[in-house]
């Protein structure tokens, strides 16, 4: 049987999906709009704050994987999309929308590493 | 004769025909914000590594007019996402119990719970109120 790289990537759409759904509206609203609309004080975002949450190793960890599934989440959502709008050149748009969520992958994981 | 499978011919603009479309091209699309806003925390990241300053630049570019905005629709269409991902959660993962099918408003009510007690938990943390 060809092998084939769908189970992975759908595992990951789904991941993505589900805990996005879970997290992220909270978390646009906390870090976007919470405080210039006057429910947070800016020191709840302060550097320091922020800083000792990132660097812990959990907090690593759980960003690492929580962008990455959102990402792919992404890539594969939008592949399966453009080829819903008709655009029938899948090939290139898995390459694309792929590479995107790859590298944003890999940078995630060295802005962590640097952090 | 041709060996070339047939391909129904398909427009780009199928979908705004019906209401029914539009809200399935809407819930394909909000993928794009879940992208969105693991960029949002991908930049942030990055402004973090670079230092005080650096992040606090990241927050007052966010924190300002067309930051605003585009928050306040990311939000707007993440929250479209979770819901339709509640609702067909059923229907992806169907449960039963011995031999009987769990209702799916019992899924999706069950997941709307989970999603409004992570969802405090958040605001809680991060607005230091615990």
């Amino acid at each position: 049987m060809a092998r084939s790289n769908k189970p992975i990537v759908w595992g990951l759409f789904a991941a993505g999906g589900t805990a996005s759904a879970f997290v992220a509206p909270a978390l646009i609203f906390v870090l976007g709009l919470a405080v210039p609309f006057g429910l947070f004080s800016p020191s709840d975002l302060a550097y320091d704050r922020v800083y000792s949450v990132v660097s812990h190793p959990l907090g690593r960890f759980v960003l690492f994987g929580y962008i990455t599934v959102c990402l792919w989440h992404a890539a594969h959502r939008t592949r399966t999309t453009v080829h819903d709008l008709g655009i029938r050149n899948d090939r290139a748009t898995l390459r694309v929308s792929y590479s995107a969520a790859g590298l944003g992958t890999v940078l995630a994981g060295a802005f962590l590493t640097l952090i | 004769m041709s060996n070339r499978p047939y391909v129904r011919p398909m427009g780009t603009t199928w979908w705004v025909s019906k209401a029914h479309y539009i809200r399935y091209m809407i819930r394909e699309l909000t993928c794009l914000f879940v992208g969105l806003q693991a960029l949002v925390l991908l930049i942030g990241l990055y402004r973090l590594s670079q230092g005080r300053e650096a992040f606090d630049e990241f927050l007052a570019t966010l924190w300002g007019p067309a930051g605003q905005m585009m928050s306040a629709l990311i939000l707007l269409m993440l929250v479209i996402h979770s819901a339709s991902w509640f609702n067909l959660t059923p229907k992806a993962m169907p449960l039963w119990i011995g031999d009987k099918k769990v209702p799916g408003w019992m899924i999706t009510g069950a997941h709307y719970g989970g999603w409004a007690v992570v969802s405090a938990v958040i605001v809680c943390l991060v607005g230091g109120r615990w």
